[in-house]
């Protein structure tokens, strides 16, 4: 089965210093643009080589669309998010994917958070959204990709929210920023791998084997649509 | 915020006053050491380790990436380097 990965890349300014930004990024929830996020915990934290290593812990709720909450139990999804804060180089990256399903799709997200010329900070927001679901992939991609891009926005404006309550006299860089979300690059492909998974799909280059292999598909993906919509609507 | 485990929030609230201090004031400030949250961590970890077991939550399947290579698709091999967490 072939493996394919679709990237996507968001640059967002906050008008706020770094060490404000790291410093409400830890009480970034909850926030009005937040009531999707469930919990949030600390399970690993150490200094190394002067740098801050985090793991954390969240769950996010899914809310059903109408069509799917028939099909399945509305659990929360469990993402789990390291980051590493070098307070000296003034970098903060922060890495988050989700937890189980991966097969069906994984978003893995990696945003960087650096200083400007000017004072503010960009967060360079990047998505790598892969599925391994046969003949369905690229539709969950291009689905996934869409929903990180509308997501964006949002994610923003909660922080936002949270650096102004926080830090009410310190705007930087003029507050000319202010809503300043650009997709500068939008969705690529990217074949990462080719892996041949198990035995099940055989040899791609007979036809009635390729033809098998995507009934197998169809079936994996229908016995995992209530899975796949549950992915599907979970908010960033 | 809510912890993931109900019996925690109180534990959590508490770690995280801690941190959010020793962060602003002195991690940020070039002091490195991080002793001063590390006793309610423990007790508070230990709280989530549990809730985390008791939901079944698996996290075995990102227990090999705690890496700074993060960007890079090859973290896992870094990984053995350097242990992440002795919890």
């Amino acid at each position: 089965m072939v493996v394919a990965a679709s990237t996507c890349r968001t640059e967002t300014v906050f008008d706020y210093s770094w060490m404000n930004v790291v410093i409400a990024y830890w009480n970034r929830y909850p926030n009005p643009s937040s009531a999707h996020v469930l919990t949030e915990d600390t399970i690993q934290r150490e200094v190394r080589d002067g740098k801050l290593f985090s793991r954390r812990l969240l769950s996010k709720t899914n809310p059903v669309p109408k069509w799917g909450a028939r099909f399945y139990n509305n659990v929360p999804v469990k993402i789990v998010e390291d980051s590493v804060l070098d307070p000296v180089k003034k970098t903060f990256t922060t890495f988050t994917r989700n937890l189980g399903m991966t097969k069906i799709m994984k978003v893995d997200e990696i945003v960087i958070y650096t200083e400007q010329k000017d004072g503010s900070t960009l967060a360079v927001r990047r998505a790598y959204i892969s599925s391994q679901v046969f003949g369905f992939s690229r539709a969950i991609r291009a689905f996934g990709i869409e929903r990180f891009k509308a997501n964006g926005n949002k994610a923003s404006n909660g922080f936002n929210y949270v650096l102004r309550r926080m830090f009410p006299d310190s705007l930087v860089g003029g507050g000319h920023h202010q809503h300043a979300v650009t997709t500068t690059s939008s969705a690529g492909e990217l074949a990462v791998a080719t892996t041949t998974v198990s035995t099940t799909n055989g040899n791609h280059n007979n036809p009635g084997t390729l033809k098998s292999a995507a009934k197998v598909g169809y079936e994996f993906f229908k016995s995992h649509a209530s899975k796949i919509a549950q992915l599907f609507s979970v908010k960033n | 915020m809510s912890s993931v485990g109900e019996d925690c929030n109180e534990l959590k609230q508490q770690y995280d006053a801690c941190f959010n201090s020793w962060f602003s004031e002195r991690f940020l400030k070039g002091q490195t050491d991080d002793s001063a949250c590390a006793p309610i961590f423990r007790i508070y970890k230990e709280c989530v380790k549990r809730a985390i077991k008791e939901k079944k939550i698996d996290l075995r399947e990102i227990d090999p990436i705690f890496e700074t290579g993060i960007e890079d698709d090859n973290a896992n091999r870094s990984a053995g380097n350097h242990q992440a967490g002795k919890s």
